[in-house]
């Protein structure tokens, strides 16, 4: 202590008090300002809308319209909601690349950090159906049986028994669902896209999708078993009647031939 | 027979054998008079052999099957091991199916089997039908035994289909359903063979047991029964050959059934089952876990029936949805005009080698098999046959089509609904005009022998080509065959002065006879005197 009072008058004493205090104010400020963290979120939620509504300017407006409002070229977007913006051009279907009976999937040419910019421009239109998280889609604790009762009554007609695609009129088609990011499969259902009905919670709940989730993730992606050996597509009778003719009657034609070719002939000297 | 009385030496054991059996049942002269028996060679023949062996196979694995197999509409719930279906409620039909397919040791292998063998055995039947179609093997003595065979073909169809229909999932329940909707649209007495089908309304607790009796007992059985008497007849009549030096109407050229055809046939029921089981043990057939326990509420696209019922299918999938109303009925012309064309396609098969015989007036027996070039009009009608067949076909996948083609589904089904009619008629014309240019290639090679590939310069600088004389053996076979004339009407007024018109029908019998064989129907064969003209003296042209 008598070292402290003794140059409690040093010259340079009020520096180290004062770099005390600043230190002691800022620190308790850090500690108790989280008022100031939502201020910043807030900053980076409209910095995104800013973002997205450059993106957008640039990739979707001519056909969508300046503002989102649409035009003969394409929808109006004031409340699809973030969902339909992550489903669509996170599996490349948009920006189309052609117009057409429908847009197909293709290689998604935005990353994630700027389809999220353009899903809070598009999502600050109009309410619309937000993108899932990750509780909402993943498989864990869903029940797959329920998953596919649901499949079979809702989805099956357009997609086929387990998802493996199929046809509409007029050269639409409802796509195969292989391996498709489980998100994706969430956000269709949610929004409905193109000529697909949307099933919004109202009509299936949450848990249900879910269930549908993890139905398709356990009978068509990489990970699922054909314990009949190879699945020939999963299109059912005609790809069998095809293998059968070709494969089937084909060998044993060939078979045939050669039983025939092998004969006890009598040698003429 | 038997040599008991002499003790000197004991006959070995396999002679003591045969004369105990002989003594019963009389096989030495059964045997001697078959085992020696000829059949001629050629790959062709080996189809219905294809056929029976396949049959054989479905059999077999269908007794497995019952083993296990729980024909009754009876719900339970499953818990067995296909994570997937756990806690479903389901028939016990399908939970059965489901056990077979994970439970039951080589009951999947076994399912496969069943279902790859009977899809085989239908396609194969089917090419053993052109085959005898298209060599004209159908004619007399063999019509009785073209309608078995045709029978067969029928029957196997339906049996096909009620097998489709056992294991109770949501694909066969669609296809049982349609089956329905066919038998509904029949005027008058459809609702009542449907009520009395399904024991009720459709899909009611009765069909799968029902259709169990019919697909193991009753089809089957008589399917059995008829493939018995095709063999039957086909020892009876012997089998067909082709033409060619020392083969005539009156005998068979080939080897003997014991020991070669013992040898082949019995080796080649082996080669089939092990092409067949390779088959079902390399490629998932009728996933029924993929598919769910049937409800009516439920559908999936893709739900096609076997290859089978392709045509059938094909031909609903491409007519228009017409329907009338009669006094308060309604005649779903949609449903039930398909189903009678689908009749008529088969039926025209059926019939073909009795109309064939009344328009040529041919009542000879026929045991030399005519090649397809040679008979263009029969081969133009089979090939016009198997393209109206196949255009069919080809809609009955037309979803398929469009999505592995990225065409519109509506694009195929128009396709279809105008080649149908107009794709038969041009494989007619196109199928006859190239038989007609193979019998001048045959007539060519004939008279200035086969094209050799050498190219001579004379001295004179022309470049020829060297033509080889064909051999008596080649000569003959392509020239033994007969060109028919067509019939002529008997002229209306005889050498009396008896006035006697023909009948309508025998007007339409010439008319048709000469479409058979009159002008522009063949290309005249070379007869010896132009091939004495062509060889003698100048060798080549």
């Amino acid at each position: 202590m008598k070292k402290l009072s003794a140059r409690r008058r040093h010259p340079l004493a009020a520096v180290v008090v004062l770099l005390f205090a600043l230190a002691v104010t800022g620190g308790l400020y850090a500690a108790f300002a989280p008022a100031d963290k939502a201020k910043a979120d807030d900053t980076a939620q409209s910095l995104a809308i800013e973002e997205g509504k450059k993106l957008y300017s640039v990739g979707c407006a001519s056909c969508h319209g300046t503002g989102g409002q649409g035009s003969s070229d394409g929808p109006s977007l004031v409340g699809v909601g973030s969902a339909a913006v992550d489903f669509q051009v996170a599996t490349g279907r948009m920006p189309l690349q052609q117009q057409g009976a429908q847009a197909p999937r293709k290689k998604a040419i935005y990353s994630q950090a700027e389809i999220d910019q353009l899903a809070a421009y598009i999502a600050s239109l109009g309410a619309g159906p937000v993108a899932p998280t990750k509780s909402q889609y993943s498989p864990d604790g869903a029940d797959i049986a329920k998953g596919g009762e649901l499949f079979r009554t809702n989805c099956a007609q357009c997609h086929n028994f387990v998802g493996k695609g199929g046809a509409l009129s007029n050269g639409k088609f409802a796509p195969s669902l292989e391996n498709v990011n489980p998100k994706h499969i969430y956000e269709a259902m949610q929004t409905g896209p193109q000529n697909m009905p949307s099933f919004p919670d109202t009509t299936m709940s949450e848990k249900n999708k879910k269930d549908i989730v993890a139905y398709l993730g356990a009978v068509n992606s990489s990970k699922s078993e054909n314990p009949g050996g190879l699945e020939l597509g999963g299109f059912g009778p005609v790809s069998e009647g095809l293998f059968a003719w070709v494969f089937g009657l084909g060998a044993l034609v060939a078979v045939a031939i050669w039983v025939a070719a092998r004969t006890a002939k009598a040698k003429k000297s | 027979m038997s040599t008991a009385t002499d003790n000197r030496r004991k006959a070995p054991a396999g002679e003591r054998v045969a004369d105990w059996a002989d003594g019963r049942l009389g096989i030495y002269s059964l045997a001697k008079a078959n085992m020696r028996k000829i059949f001629p060679d050629h790959w062709s023949f080996m189809l219905g052999e294809v056929c029976l062996y396949s049959f054989l196979i479905i059999i077999l694995t269908g007794v497995y099957l019952t083993l296990f197999f729980h024909p009754s509409m009876n719900e339970v719930v499953y818990h067995g091991s296909y994570v997937p279906m756990q806690g479903m409620r389901m028939s016990e039909a399908y939970k059965s199916t489901l056990d077979i397919s994970f439970d039951i040791r080589g009951g999947l292998l076994l399912r496969q089997i069943h279902h790859w063998a009977a899809l085989v055995f239908l396609a194969a039947m089917m090419l053993h039908m052109m085959r005898v179609f298209f060599t004209g093997a159908f004619r007399k003595p063999r019509e009785i035994n073209w309608l078995f065979g045709f029978l067969l073909l029928v029957l196997g169809t339906f049996t096909g289909f009620t097998g489709y229909g056992l294991p109770d999932d949501l694909l066969s329940g669609t296809g049982i359903r349609i089956a329905q909707g066919l038998i509904l649209s029949i005027p008058l007495v459809g609702t009542y063979i449907s009520m009395f089908l399904f024991g009720g309304e459709f899909p009611g607790t009765d069909f799968v047991a029902r259709f169990y009796s019919i697909h193991i007992l009753l089809l089957p059985g008589i399917m059995l029964g008829l493939v018995v008497a095709h063999l039957i007849l086909v020892v009876y009549h012997k089998h067909t050959q082709f033409p060619g030096p020392g083969r005539t109407e009156k005998n068979v050229v080939g080897m003997p059934l014991m020991p070669v055809y013992m040898a082949k046939a019995g080796g080649f029921f082996f080669l089939v089952f092990g092409v067949i089981a390779a088959i079902a043990a390399i490629a998932t057939i009728n996933p029924v876990w993929a598919m769910g326990p049937y409800r009516p509420d439920q559908v999936s696209t893709n739900a096609q029936p076997d290859w089978y019922l392709g045509m059938s299918e094909g031909i609903f999938r491409a007519m228009p949805g017409w329907e009338i109303n009669i006094a308060g009925h309604t005649l779903v012309l949609g449903v039930f005009i398909p189903l009678l064309i689908f009749g008529l396609v088969l039926t025209a098969m059926a019939v073909y080698p009795f109309l064939e015989s009344w328009v040529t007036g041919d009542k000879r027996e026929h045991h030399l098999l005519d090649r397809p070039r040679n008979a263009p009009t029969r081969t133009a009608f089979g090939v016009a046959w198997l393209v109206m067949y196949g255009v069919g076909l080809v809609n009955g996948g037309n979803d398929l089509w469009a999505t592995h083609f990225h065409l519109s589904v509506n694009s195929v089904t128009w396709f279809v609904r105008i080649t149908f009619f107009t794709a038969p008629i041009v494989a007619f014309i196109v199928t006859r005009r190239i038989c007609l240019g193979l019998q001048r290639r045959d007539r060519d090679k004939v008279l200035h022998g086969r094209e050799s590939g050498i190219i001579k310069r004379l001295p004179h600088g022309e470049f020829v080509e060297v033509h080889e004389p064909l051999s008596q053996d080649q000569l003959f076979t392509l020239t033994s065959h007969e060109q028919p004339k067509p019939l002529e009407l008997e002229p209306e007024v005889d050498e009396n002065g008896v006035t006697r018109k023909a009948g309508a029908s025998q007007r339409l019998r010439a008319k048709l006879s000469k479409g058979f064989y009159g002008e522009g129907t063949h290309i005249p064969k070379p007869t010896a005197e132009e091939y004495h003209e062509i060889t003698s003296g100048h060798g080549h042209h």
